[in-house]
């Protein structure tokens, strides 16, 4: 064993295939502890409960780093009856009409405009719906009227949809509404910087008319990956793909490999029809179109990712490999510490367990890790056809999900960069290992 | 090889005797590979059919065409619904019984592989093909052309550019090149739908150099040169992450081989006679090693035909990749069927060119000795 690991350190690549296998390995492990199976699950689904602070389609906040022009982060204030941090409420309630405004200010230091600016409202009242009205101060002491409208149970404004303002602004309600009066209407226009006021004037038409307010406004950066179509945090995505694709390159790689020897060795042991059959197995399953039929299996029975992997097993059992070994186990067959295994009566199953395996264990290793990236990116190839597992984040998932989206033709390069850059780290991180492996174990090559 | 190529011109009793091992080998392939082909086929209708899926595929063709012939059949008009309904149903039951589907599973099946192994399946349920024509066999044979010029490009490039690096480096062991791409081989861990994307970034996204996707212009350029450029220049990025992903990996395995055939006795004896280094390296280490990369190449174009698949995808190449990922996207089962079937028979029918090949570089196969 000492000597394994001398002969390991004489490969660096295997030392930093080690390290890069270690920091994997702990991404995925951290990312089981902190967010649990079903929350990963359920805000990947991409409900409005868990993304509506999120904005669409935005890199993430250390983008900024190599920009000239900062993008803005975004930020949110709920508001409740008695207000909240940085909103004067102004009551003038009285018998029964209640009136309340609450003037939120934030201050608005930015290079570029935020993407939208969206007030969430919930109200509770039996009859007459209450009503609202939305006024943007400017720094510069401008007052706009934004919006007024009755309030349902539950209500989404969201300014840069509101065509109306669109048009009575002229531009983009954003730029409109945040711009200096003076670049407004040109093509570079300036962001008005100072603290701006958003006045919320709730008016209740009912003796207990509870309404609740939360402002959010969308930036241009989002955390540390940045967000999806769906405003789905890709964070997410990248840490759970982690434990999934290595979950199905370990079990892929170690169930192929022992299967495979398993079977090399019964074959080769017993000899005659079962090994013929073995033989004939394999050469037909070495002609079948894999890709096709993963593709049949999972668009007609189900894209589990259990189902697919059991059948990415099975395909892959009988293969080139088994050819290799039992080349090796018919020299086995032959050796004298066998046949003395006989004599003395060991049992079939001893003999192919603790006389043949071990015998191919330094050929197989090498295959097995360098066979776990083959996989990995395997998963993620299915997932580019559409067959990944629907409820699952996956590596492969986000990628398919930013090339069907246009990431690759409107720029979005952190999209698709990221969770490719995860996959190029472990894949790498296997090959560096196995190639090294491989040269430690089959030093044939090494002599000359 | 070229003197091997004369001979047979000249036709002496000799090379007769080749020609015939030759053709004999390769038929033995050709009768195997069709066997091989035939219950890959067997074992593709088999899960189609586990959840009833060709069942109701010709039952959805018997249904469309009965109601055709007794919507045209005048004395149907006149009947009343109740009767209709009844004669309809009759008429279908006959039919069914007239094509065996209420057969055994296991009957209805090898029915099935006939009728498969003749991509005689029936029409589409969704897709058209490029000529307006529902038909299955038309819809997936439109598409080999293109995928067969990714394929033939990509491949061979990709022999001859493998090939000479790895004779190369092999005559250069250990030097700081050989170290250099050997410690490129992990490279090869990752698919070539990936570099296509790196690459639709590079150069389609960021240089805006070459086109993003698609395999001409449009509109189509009104010249055949003008073609022939727009086809060639829509070919370079997926023919090219098709040879990169393969490449390091068969440079790697190709390297050990001519290593292990340089060692031999008769190098040294060559080398010692003061044989030019190019002699060598042509007759005495090339050629002996050319059957064993030949092998391996085999095998390699196996899993590239299945990475063509998805770089097809990524590129938008109008190839057999291209229809059966809009066919699982529409879900038409007829489709899917069809393309798995016609991959077997393209794997079926690349390696039993490349056994061919084998069998005319391989001095064992010529002489007799072994062969299978």
């Amino acid at each position: 064993m000492n000597k394994f690991w001398k002969d390991v350190k004489q490969y660096p690549t295997a030392i930093i295939g080690l390290i890069l296998i270690a920091l994997v390995v702990s991404l995925a492990i951290y990312a089981v502890i902190t967010i649990p199976y079903n929350d990963a699950i359920v805000s990947w689904r991409g409900d409005e409960a868990s993304t509506y602070r999120n904005p669409e389609k935005v890199p993430p906040v250390w983008t900024n780093l190599f920009r000239v022009d900062k993008l803005p982060e975004g930020f949110y204030n709920v508001i409740s009856e008695e207000g909240a941090k940085d909103v004067e409420v102004i009551d003038n309630t009285t018998d029964g009409l209640m009136d309340i405004t609450y003037n939120y200010s934030f201050e608005y230091i930015e290079d570029d405009f935020l993407q939208d600016l969206i007030i969430y409202m919930t109200a509770k009242y039996d009859e007459k719906q209450p009503f609202f009205e939305l006024v943007l101060i400017s720094p510069d002491g401008r007052e706009r009227a934004v919006y007024n409208g009755s309030i349902e149970p539950v209500n989404r404004y969201r300014i840069y949809q509101d065509r109306a303002l669109k048009k009575k602004l002229g531009v983009n309600p954003m730029i409109g509404l945040f711009a200096t009066p003076e670049t407004v209407r040109s093509d570079n226009p300036e962001v008005l910087d100072g603290t701006y006021i958003l006045s919320i004037r709730v008016r209740g038409f009912e003796q207990d008319t509870i309404v609740t307010t939360e402002v959010v406004a969308h930036g241009q950066v989002h955390g540390i990956a940045g967000t999806d179509h769906m405003r789905r945090d890709i964070s997410i995505a990248l840490l759970w793909g982690t434990p999934i694709a290595l979950m199905f390159g370990l079990i892929a790689a170690f169930g192929v490999s022992i299967i495979t020897l398993t079977i090399a060795a019964t074959g080769t042991w017993f000899g005659g029809w079962l090994d013929t059959l073995i033989q004939r197995i394999t050469e037909v399953n070495m002609m079948l179109p894999f890709l096709p039929i993963l593709i049949m299996v999972g668009t007609f029975y189900s894209r589990s990712i259990w189902l697919i992997l059991g059948t990415v097993i099975l395909l892959s059992v009988f293969s080139a490999a088994i050819k290799t070994y039992r080349a090796t186990f018919l020299q086995v067959k032959q050796s004298t510490y066998i046949e003395a295994a006989q004599v003395y009566g060991a049992s079939n199953s001893r003999i192919i367990t603790r006389y043949m395996m071990p015998k191919i264990i330094p050929m197989l290793i090498p295959n097995l890790v360098l066979s776990i990236p083959v996989y990995v990116f395997l998963e993620a190839s299915l997932a580019v056809l559409g067959l990944g597992d629907p409820t699952l984040p996956t590596w492969g998932k986000l990628i398919e999900n930013a090339y069907s989206n246009g990431a690759l033709w409107n720029g979005q390069y952190y999209w698709i960069v990221e969770p490719a850059v995860l996959l190029i780290i472990t894949g790498f991180a296997f090959a560096m290992v196995g190639f090294a492996l491989d040269r430690i174990f089959n030093p044939r090559l090494r002599a000359q | 090889m070229t003197d091997k190529i004369n001979k047979t011109n000249k036709m002496s009793p000799d090379s007769k005797r080749t020609l015939k091992r030759i053709l004999k080998y390769s038929a033995i392939r050709l009768v195997s590979l069709f066997l091989t082909v035939m219950v890959g086929i067997f074992l593709t209708i088999m899960i189609a059919n586990m959840g009833g899926y060709v069942d109701e595929l010709v039952k959805g063709q018997v249904n469309e065409n009965l109601m055709m012939r007794v919507a045209n059949d005048p004395t149907y008009k006149v009947m009343t619904p109740e009767r209709r309904k009844t004669f309809f149903q009759d008429q279908l039951e006959l039919e069914y019984e007239r094509l065996g589907l209420n057969q055994p599973f296991m009957v209805r099946s090898f029915r099935f592989l006939w009728n498969a192994m003749r991509m005689n399946l029936g029409s589409a349920q969704q897709m058209t093909s490029d000529s307006g024509s529902k038909q299955v066999k038309l819809i997936i044979t439109e598409r080999l052309a293109p995928s067969l010029l990714l394929m033939g490009t990509a491949n061979l490039t990709l022999f001859f550019l493998a090939i000479t690096v790895a004779l190369t480096l092999s005559r250069k062991y250990g030097s700081r090149v050989d170290k250099f791409f050997i410690s490129l081989s992990p490279l090869s861990s990752m698919p070539s739908w990936f570099y296509g994307i790196f690459f639709i970034l590079l150069f389609s996204a960021v240089l805006k150099i070459l086109p993003f996707s698609g395999m001409i212009d449009s509109p189509p350029p009104r010249t055949t040169g003008g073609y022939i450029l727009s086809v060639l220049r829509h070919l370079i990025l997926p023919a090219s992450s098709l040879i990169i992903s393969a490449s390091f990996a068969s440079i790697y395995s190709w390297r050990t081989f001519f290593l292990i055939y340089s060692s031999e006795d008769y190098v040294e004896m060559a080398k010692a006679k003061g044989l030019p280094s190019k002699l060598i390296k042509r007759r005495y280490i090339l050629r002996p090693t050319l059957p064993t990369i030949i092998t391996s190449f085999s095998l390699m174009m196996i899993t590239m035909w299945m990475g063509a698949l998805l770089t097809e995808k990524i590129f938008g190449w109008p190839g057999l990749g291209s229809v059966i990922v809009a066919a699982v996207g529409s879900f038409d089962t007829a489709v899917i069927v069809g393309t798995t079937i016609i991959y077997g028979y393209l794997l079926a029918i690349t390696v039993f060119v490349l056994d061919f090949v084998y069998a005319l570089v391989d001095p064992r196969v010529k002489v007799g000795q072994g062969g299978n």
